[in-house]
């Protein structure tokens, strides 16, 4: 039979761990401080790695992905930080009002979709807005081995600049921040001439801006290869719907303010995930029978793929019409 | 016509395709022989490309450079050979920039010689473009003396350094831009079959 592992959950393997920081950085951004409960070290991770964080939010239960931002070497503790979404689904909110220090709460071993190419004769980083987070671990793993790197972050006022002054403190003939209230903008185009051959830059921030540099840089010639973003996508609310998953023979409906990948779990159904935001790929699901309209909004699947009607990412994606049947 | 087909092979074996003009910020196109034609293709279709190119031409004793020439590159250089010019060719790429593109035409053992370069240099393969043209002849590595033995034509062959007879494999080295040359006759020396052309 197949020698593979089979894992007795979906998802990434979990970790218990105690907040041992709550520490607010500005009125949007707090980080967040983890220690592990049985007093071990962390799974070592590699810098642009996600966690995804269980909150236990009363009778809810909150998956919401977030990327590393303490340093890798630190195997003590794990870190991220959270921008408060006040228009949000609720669990940056949660992290914001409900998480103290002392709190038992659960993470998953970190996954990496957006790592550092270490062939890169030179890194150049884009940050918008609390983007700038994944390019924390990034920096300290680079400064590490000597790396050569840049970072341009965009932020909207001094006041929210999370880590502006601390990485411009450290760094700062690599350091360039941009304020949207000085009007000041990431020179791009001029950023991308004249880098040397080998050169990879990475982006993360909102969709405009990520759009935006893999559309200039293609412009420029540069190799897709070379231009990196990672974006995780908060499922949207939508029109509940109904869908039949075959293989568990049930058929559940699925809330307004819930994705399909959560009421597939609120019904007991073992739906595989890794990052819950349409990046990683690992949730994606076979359309047995569909009479409706998709609404695909997954960084995963090809054109071709949405257009087909056949796939879908649960974690993100809904449905519009009379009928859905999922091989599930 | 200076355009073969390859059969269908193993994996390891490179695929070439058609070059195509791409946004760049510069242009660095590296041929042999009949590799002119396909340069002279591409030029035919984006007069502004020409401008930005650089290119780097190996005749072989084909008479293309003048042609290429009148297309009016930024700069033109024709080397004697392939290891004339790699020294040109690591320079060109060592000063280069991101938004160089990338062609190469020709022999398989100048393109995978030259992806190799372009490759160290911080392109990757995937964005390199190739158009085979001209010989069909291999660059063969020898697996028992490692000896290269360049333009192979004809399967089974001599190995140019070690005398062995090799069977000319598809098996592809990317590093050494080279397929493998394996002994034919090495259980029952001297049991040679006749040599035949590649792909005859
Ligand atoms: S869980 Fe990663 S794409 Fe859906």
């Amino acid at each position: 039979m197949s020698a593979a592992p089979q894992k007795a959950k979906a998802g990434a393997e979990k970790i218990a761990v105690t907040v041992s920081a709550v520490v607010p950085l500005n009125d949007l951004v707090t980080r967040f401080e983890f220690k592990r409960t049985d007093g071990a070290e962390f799974p070592p991770f590699s810098a642009g790695a996600h966690t995804v964080v269980e909150m236990q939010d009363g009778d809810r239960t909150r998956l919401n992905p977030y990327s590393l931002m303490s340093d890798p070497a630190d195997r003590s503790i794990y870190a991220i930080s959270v921008r408060r979404d006040d228009q949000g689904r609720g669990g940056s909110l949660f992290m914001h009002q409900k998480v103290k220090v002392g709190d038992a709460m659960t993470l998953t071993y970190p996954v990496n979709l957006f790592s550092l190419d270490l062939r890169a004769k030179k890194h150049v980083f884009f940050a918008g807005g609390i983007g700038i987070t994944p390019f924390k671990a990034m920096i300290a793993q680079l400064e590490q081995s000597n790396g050569n790197w840049e970072l341009h972050y965009a932020c909207r006022t001094p006041a929210l600049g999370t880590y502006a002054d601390e990485l411009t403190n450290a760094y700062p003939n690599k350091v360039h921040v941009y304020y949207d209230d000085q009007n000041q903008v990431i020179p791009l185009e001029d950023l991308l001439d004249g880098q040397p051959l080998g050169t990879h830059v990475y982006v993360c921030g909102p969709t405009g801006m990520i759009d935006w540099v893999h559309a200039t840089a293609a412009a420029h010639g540069w190799p897709s290869e070379n231009v990196h973003s990672e974006e995780f996508l908060a499922p949207q609310p939508g029109k509940p719907f109904e869908v039949r998953l075959c293989q568990s023979d049930i058929t559940i409906q699925v809330g307004e303010h819930e994705s399909l990948l959560e009421a597939m779990e609120r019904c007991g159904v073992d739906a595989p995930f890794l990052c819950r935001g349409g990046a990683c790929g690992q949730c994606e699901t076979d359309v047995v029978e569909a009479e409706g309209d998709f609404v695909h909004r997954d960084h995963w699947l090809d054109d071709e793929d949405h257009a087909s009607g056949k796939k879908i990412m649960p974690c993100v994606s809904r449905f519009v019409g009379k009928t859905l049947v999922l091989d599930r | 016509m200076s355009k073969f087909q390859f059969p269908e092979s193993i994996a390891s074996r490179p695929v070439y395709g058609t070059l195509e003009p791409r946004p760049g910020k510069a242009h660095l196109m590296i041929a042999d022989a009949e590799g002119a034609e396909a340069i002279l293709e591409l030029a035919s279709q984006d007069a502004a490309l020409m401008a930005k190119t650089h290119i780097i031409y190996i005749p072989k004793g084909t008479d293309f450079s003048e042609k290429l020439r009148a297309l009016k590159p930024a700069q033109f250089y024709e080397g004697p050979s392939y290891d004339a010019s790699v020294q040109r060719i690591q320079k060109v790429l060592g000063d280069a920039h991101m938004g160089l593109q990338v062609y190469l035409a020709g022999t398989e053992g100048l393109m995978g010689q030259a992806m190799n370069e372009a490759v160290s240099a911080g392109i990757p393969a995937s964005a390199i473009q190739t158009e085979h043209r001209g010989s069909v002849a291999r660059r063969m590595q020898c697996v028992h003396c490692k000896g290269i033995t360049e333009d192979v034509v004809t399967d089974p062959f001599v190995c140019s350094h070690c005398g062995l007879n090799l069977f000319v494999r598809d098996h592809y080295s990317r590093r050494l831009a080279a397929f493998q040359g394996v002994c034919i006759d090495a259980e029952d020396p001297g049991n040679v079959p006749e040599p035949v052309e590649l792909y005859k």
